[in-house]
């Protein structure tokens, strides 16, 4: 299901992933599905919620913008 | 737009809402300021005691204010809490903070080396040089809170100015620490930055200082293990943060003598002590429960009884709104100056500035606090909340036998 997920955003802080830019410099290289984000992986800007609490935004949020 | 027939609006209602706390947030740069306080006083009266002024002002004169001065529970209205977070004087008061550090610290290395630079003041005895060691880490331990401020922030300048902020205790490490490991794992035996019920300051010192320290090499090393990086380069934040240290320490001792090292180690001990007793009181005796069954199982959203807050002003102005914890903890990337108070929140009895005192000697601590804790391990401090705590005088510890007569805090969150 999770493959699907172009981008998530932390409810706490806003920090968006983005599968297409990743994040380098948590280790996540550009391209690196959210699948593949480690499920204990924490916001790395907040520290509050984790991985499983993100929220995939849709394709039209993320192009959009 | 048009004026409506017959309709008067009173005057000034219309008026933006004015932060009532917006000048007094200069009175934090007392704190750095503080070196030359002692040293113009002890020009001008020739008394070298005066260098002593940190751990007064900190021990003794702001507890005091703290009990005079009394609470401030105003909160921003939510229309202008963005407007507020933008406010960029808010981030210069802290930005400032690090050159008046900086001057007084190198200042105090030099009087302590060479002596007056000026030729006006006398010898300064061995005793007071000591008292301008610990002065000057008191400055860098409330440095460590500007740091602990501008480090949560999602700004890179910021996060830079923490590490340097961070630098003269040889503290660089809390940034990533802190940041990953201490908000994470908050009020669960994970982490070594919550202490426990029945844990004096001095058993907790230990395990924060040397668990912390080890925490922030696993974050960062994990960090570049997904990159399949060894962590031994210039952009581990652990590393380039005390490489700051090294350098600063290095070229002060290259240009001063080796007989400044002892004053050194003095300051950045006191300066790291004093985060630490502020730590120890944070979170004492509070834990998350576990929710969820299985591999699911993880501890419950941080909520507002996990963290011990106050609203005495004097305290609260010269720390940021440190105290006003709990809303930290839930949103940390939020500026000192929108921190709000939440009802639910627990409050302990006075400042953390007058909790030190406490911290201090653990009998009169545990006194205080234990009251309010459960003995067992599974329970949480629960302590007055906000709307029914006063001052000191009249704050009574929560009885254990009779905590249920008070409310639990909601939780925000929904376990998954």
């Amino acid at each position: 299901m999770t493959d699907d997920v172009l981008a998530a955003r932390c409810p706490g802080c806003g920090y968006t992933y983005d599968v297409v830019t990743g994040d380098e410099r948590e280790g996540f290289a550009a391209g690196t599905p959210w699948a593949d984000v480690p499920d204990g992986w924490c916001c790395p800007d907040c520290g509050v919620r984790e991985k499983v609490d993100f929220v995939p935004l849709d394709r039209s949020l993320t192009t959009g913008s | 737009m048009d004026a409506i027939a017959n309709a008067t609006v009173a005057p000034g209602s219309t008026q933006q809402w004015r932060d009532p706390k917006r000048y007094l947030w200069l009175i934090g740069l007392v704190v750095p300021s503080l070196f030359f306080i002692g040293y113009v006083g002890w020009l001008a009266t020739g008394w070298p005691g005066l260098f002593w002024i940190g751990p007064v002002v900190i021990l003794v004169i702001v507890p005091a204010i703290d009990l005079v001065a009394g609470l401030d529970r105003s909160n921003p209205p939510d229309d202008v809490i963005e407007a507020l977070e933008r406010d960029r004087y808010y981030r210069w008061i802290t930005y400032l903070f690090l050159p008046i550090q900086y001057v007084g610290f190198v200042a105090a290395m030099y009087l302590v080396a060479r002596g007056d630079p000026l030729g006006i003041g006398g010898e300064i005895p061995l005793w007071a040089k000591i008292g301008l060691a610990v002065s000057i880490g008191c400055i860098g331990g409330i440095g460590i809170n500007t740091a602990h401020e501008l480090g949560h922030k999602k700004e890179s300048h910021e996060r830079w100015l923490s590490k340097i902020a961070l630098a003269q205790s040889c503290y660089g490490h809390f940034y990533i620490e802190h940041n990953r490991g201490h908000h994470v794992r908050v009020a669960t035996p994970e982490d070594p930055a919550s202490s426990r019920v029945g844990e004096s300051f001095y058993q907790f010192w230990p395990r924060t200082v040397l668990g912390s320290l080890k925490s922030a090499w696993r974050l960062e090393r994990r960090r570049y293990a997904r990159r399949k990086q060894h962590p031994f380069r210039l952009s581990n934040d652990v590393l380039n943060a005390w490489l700051m240290s090294v350098v600063l320490w290095g070229a002060l001792v290259a240009w001063l003598g080796v007989g400044i090292v002892p004053y050194l180690l003095i300051q950045a001990v006191v300066g790291f002590s004093l985060l630490e007793v502020v730590n120890y009181m944070e979170h004492y005796g509070m834990l998350r429960q576990q929710v969820g069954v299985g591999e699911r199982q993880r501890y419950e959203r941080v909520d507002p009884s996990h963290s011990w807050n106050s609203n005495n002003i004097a305290t609260n102005v010269l720390l940021y709104h440190l105290q006003r914890h709990s809303d930290h903890h839930a949103n940390p990337t939020r500026r000192y100056q929108t921190l709000r108070d939440y009802q639910e929140s627990p409050v302990l009895p006075t400042g953390y500035a007058g909790m030190i005192v406490l911290a201090i000697v653990p009998a009169i601590w545990r006194r205080v606090m234990d009251p309010s804790c459960s003995p067992t391990s599974t329970a949480t401090c629960r302590g007055r909340t906000s709307h029914r705590a006063s001052a000191i005088g009249s704050w009574r510890p929560t009885r254990h036998h009779r905590r249920s007569s008070l409310s639990r805090p909601p939780v925000l969150a929904s376990p998954p």
